[in-house]
């Protein structure tokens, strides 16, 4: 009865969020209450009958009901429990549960929090997102069910991608969603000022803190689906470029774009047309990540499902880009900025830039992910674009904006005169240059890394240099050192907590720069007893143990590292083997340092145990990117707190 | 407003027109699609010893169409949905000169002989118990099936569940050639 109690409320809700949609809209036209109050109510009633197929769908999975494709597909008896659970979202259909799940719930707290706030925006808002809710519950009905039948019902099931069986992804997939969907909430309040023609600051002011949030989020997963790949793909990288994480890279960056640009509007009166633009970008590419990734239009090292739900989204996509650009391009009279740019030297002309860049970044991402289809579209020929192009293009960008990070927060609004440029910049400059050449001399060779990690100590400097005025100033009034800190990062949070996600992204560079430039790596096949050496560690092979596991057989090696002196730790890295997957998965081991992580991946073995291949690596400051992104969520934590009334 | 302005602004919207149909124009081509090298070469040889316990070998079978299909119990739900189409295609052609190899490869005994009772398979099936064949075949995952004609050319290759409709057109053609 469960696939039959799913689909109903799939289609129930479809329904509910087809007529709430209409009805809010019409409601707002004619000004009739009684409509926009039955809009309220079909909101509530898609997020209970999404929760309800969420619920239906996690008993089928505790329960085994291989009657349920999806869950036939996604486990097998021997799943551990956790996993059972979360297979919800390890595959296609599931996600869209989830997806659709979160977008009624960031609904359900619009029309609690807006329905008496922002009257006029509010009816269109939550047209505009049940809207989207609808289509969302579409691809739920039609191209992928969820409780499709499976017949015959096999005995068991075949189990979810191994891969997907770790921790990093019970928690990947719900971040990156809360952070996709969550962008849902700008955009609409971005289409109700167009069609309500209130193109001023209004949405903007509403809105930052949703775009905050969903900015945080998707730091996270992006994040988190770093350090997945790192500790269990086994190839000792955090990323690699597939479109898989462009889809998600891409919104980041014009979602960064907006974060700074929003400013620009709010205290200059200036692009209010960019920033429409933007997120409808942000929000565009969040739909694209989605068709990208589940179309089969580009091929990726991840598997994905097929069918008509590429159409589907693509579909979406256009009535999405269409309908939003019309409206945009209706109201073009309205979105002209009342502004202008003084000087270039300015803090204007600095978020600018800012944004030009982020910008570059977003669209090279885009051109080298779509640019297989755009080859094979112009010349018939299947070409790929790898890590080389993306690096190539988005490092100079990348170092770009680290420099503009140091000039943006602190130069001058409108004209910046010498002495603002002398008193701000002078120092910070200085220590860069000073680092810079410092490294030099210590024998830090490679060009790229040297301007790096000069520009990530000029900025710190100018966080520094900002930050102690602050709190010297806060002191005068009597704090403190404590209590001046804390009344900056609390009381201008907007303000300091970004300054907390700058430093964050400072160490993230730092990490990338350090393991491109310094990770090293061997490989050898050695005999029991034997030991291999790299960057002062010696891993002794100690032998191999087969075992098995509940839902997949382990050959598990014993390898013993010592460092110069006595034994330093015992690493166990393995290959498990599932009886539904072609090859062995590797499980790699590892001992996590603040400077190096020394990272162990087993390969081929004698079926003896008398032999076995080992790849050694020692990867450089990776572990700064994981410190890094906890400082950088830390800080976009800090900046979602409510604003501080400020004195006028 | 003049008219050249009112087209300038209605170019915004139709801007992401081209982008539309480069993405549209995606469903036509399959980016998995990599032609198989093995298409019109020789299909390696193999020997193999069938559930029943009959020895099978390629060689032997020159002159007829042979369809091999790879396949595993636990291949949900490809290989299930595949499995009755097999059948079929091996009932209606077998006559006419086609013979249907299932090599059951990556698979345990009990349930590889459980799925062979529930479908009732009635073409010879071997197990591939050293995984030679299917790395002879370049078989990347389950299922994957391989139309070979009577000089022992390798055909074409399926990638997943084989349907009634590409069985028949593939043995139609196959058997419609001299030898």
């Amino acid at each position: 009865m469960i696939p039959e109690f799913g689909y109903a409320a799939s289609v129930a809700g479809l329904l509910l969020a087809v007529y709430g949609s209409a009805a809010a809209a019409v409601g707002a036209h004619t000004g009739r209450p009684k409509l926009l109050e039955s809009s309220e109510w079909a909101a509530t009633g898609v997020w209970v009958f999404v929760t309800g197929c969420m619920l239906l769908m996690v008993y089928a999975f505790l329960t085994f009901d291989f009657s349920v494709r999806y869950v036939a597909v996604n486990t097998n008896r021997g799943t551990p429990f956790y996993y059972r659970i979360t297979a919800l979202w390890g595959a296609l259909e599931g996600s869209i549960i989830l997806w659709t799940w979160m977008l009624a719930l960031y609904t359900l707290i619009v029309v609690r929090k807006y329905r008496r706030r922002q009257p006029e925006f509010y009816p269109w808002v939550l047209a505009v997102m049940l809207g989207i809710a609808a289509f969302f519950l579409l691809v739920m009905t039609i191209p992928a069910p969820p409780f499709e039948r499976l017949s015959p019902v096999p005995p068991d099931g075949r189990g979810l991608n191994p891969l997907l069986e770790d921790s990093g992804m019970i928690t990947h997939p719900v971040a990156l969603y809360l952070g996709f969907t969550g962008f849902t909430v700008p955009f609409a309040f971005a289409m109700a000022a167009l069609i309500i023609g209130r193109t001023g600051d209004e949405w903007i002011s509403i809105t930052r803190r949703w775009t905050i949030i969903a900015w945080y989020f998707l730091s996270l997963g992006l994040l988190i689906g770093g350090w997945w790949s790192y500790h269990v793909l086994g190839w000792g990288g955090y990323w690699a470029w597939d479109p898989v994480e462009n889809a998600a890279f891409m919104p980041w960056l014009t979602g960064t774009a907006l974060l700074h640009s929003v400013m620009i509007q709010e205290r200059r009166r200036m692009l209010k047309l960019w920033n429409i633009t933007l997120i409808i970008a942000t929000f565009g590419l969040t739909i694209f990540g989605t068709f990208l990734t589940r179309s089969g239009i580009i091929g990726s090292v991840h598997a994905f499902t097929q069918g008509s739900i590429g159409q589907f989204f693509l579909a979406f996509l256009a009535l999405v880009l269409l309908g939003a650009f019309s409206l945009l391009a209706w109201r073009l009279d309205r979105l002209k900025a009342q502004g202008e740019l003084d000087s270039i030297l300015s803090r204007e002309s600095a978020f600018l830039l800012n944004n030009l860049f982020l910008v570059a970044a977003a669209f090279t991402v885009f051109f080298g992910t779509i640019f297989p289809l755009l080859s094979e579209a112009v010349r018939g020929v299947k070409v790929s674009v790898g890590a080389p192009f993306f690096n190539l293009v988005n490092i100079p960008i990348f170092l770009a904006l680290l420099f503009l990070m140091g000039v943006g927060p602190l130069i001058a609004w409108r004209r910046a005169s010498a002495d603002n440029l002398r008193r701000n910049f002078l120092k910070p400059v200085a220590a860069g240059v000073v680092a810079a050449a410092v490294l030099r001399l210590l024998g830090v060779g490679n060009a790229l890394v040297l301007l790096c990690m000069g520009l990530v100590v000029f900025v710190t400097g100018t966080i520094v240099l900002d930050f102690f005025r602050a709190a010297r100033a806060r002191r005068r009034s009597g704090d403190g050192w404590r209590a001046a800190t804390m009344g900056l990062l609390l009381h201008q949070n907007r303000r300091y907590g970004g300054f907390v996600v700058h430093l964050g992204i400072l160490v993230v560079a730092l990490g990338v720069a350090g393991s491109q430039a310094w990770s090293v790596q061997t490989e050898a096949t050695i005999d029991k007893g034997q030991s291999v050496e790299l960057a002062g560690y010696t891993v002794r092979f100690d032998g191999l143990e087969a075992s098995e596991e509940s839902n997949h057989g382990k050959v598990t090696g014993t390898f013993t590292v010592s460092n110069g002196g006595g034994p330093l730790t015992v690493l166990y890295p393995a290959k498990k083997f599932y009886p539904q997957e072609q090859t062995p998965i590797a499980a790699v081991d590892y001992r996590l340092g603040f400077l190096q992580d020394l990272y162990l991946v087993l390969g081929d073995f004698g079926q003896d145990g008398s032999h076995a291949t080992i790849k050694v690596q020692v990867n450089r400051m990776v572990s700064w990117l994981w410190i890094g992104g906890l400082i950088l969520t830390l800080g976009a934590a800090l900046a979602i707190l409510p604003d501080e009334k400020r004195p006028a | 407003m003049s008219p050249g302005r009112v087209l300038t602004r209605w170019l915004i919207p139709l801007a992401v027109v081209p982008l539309l149909v480069l993405l549209g124009y995606g469903f036509r081509t399959d980016p998995k699609v990599i032609p198989s090298p093995l298409i019109d070469r020789p299909a390696a040889p193999f020997t193999l010893k069938t559930f029943d316990g009959s020895p099978i070998a390629l060689t032997a079978l020159r002159g007829k169409v042979v369809v091999v299909n790879f396949w595993a119990s636990w291949c949900y739900p490809a290989c299930y949905e595949e499995a009755p189409v097999l059948e079929r295609g091996w009932r209606a052609y077998k006559d006419r000169g086609l013979v249907m190899v299932g090599i059951n490869i990556q698979d345990k005994e009990a349930p590889a002989r459980k799925f062979l009772a529930q479908f009732g398979h009635t073409f010879p099936n071997a197990p591939d118990p050293a995984g030679r064949v299917s790395v002879d075949y370049g078989v990347y995952g389950v299922p994957e099936t391989f139309f070979i004609d009577r000089d022992g050319r390798v055909r074409y290759k399926h990638v997943g569940a084989v349907t009634d409709e590409i069985f028949k057109a593939q043995a139609e053609k196959l058997l419609g050639e001299r030898p």
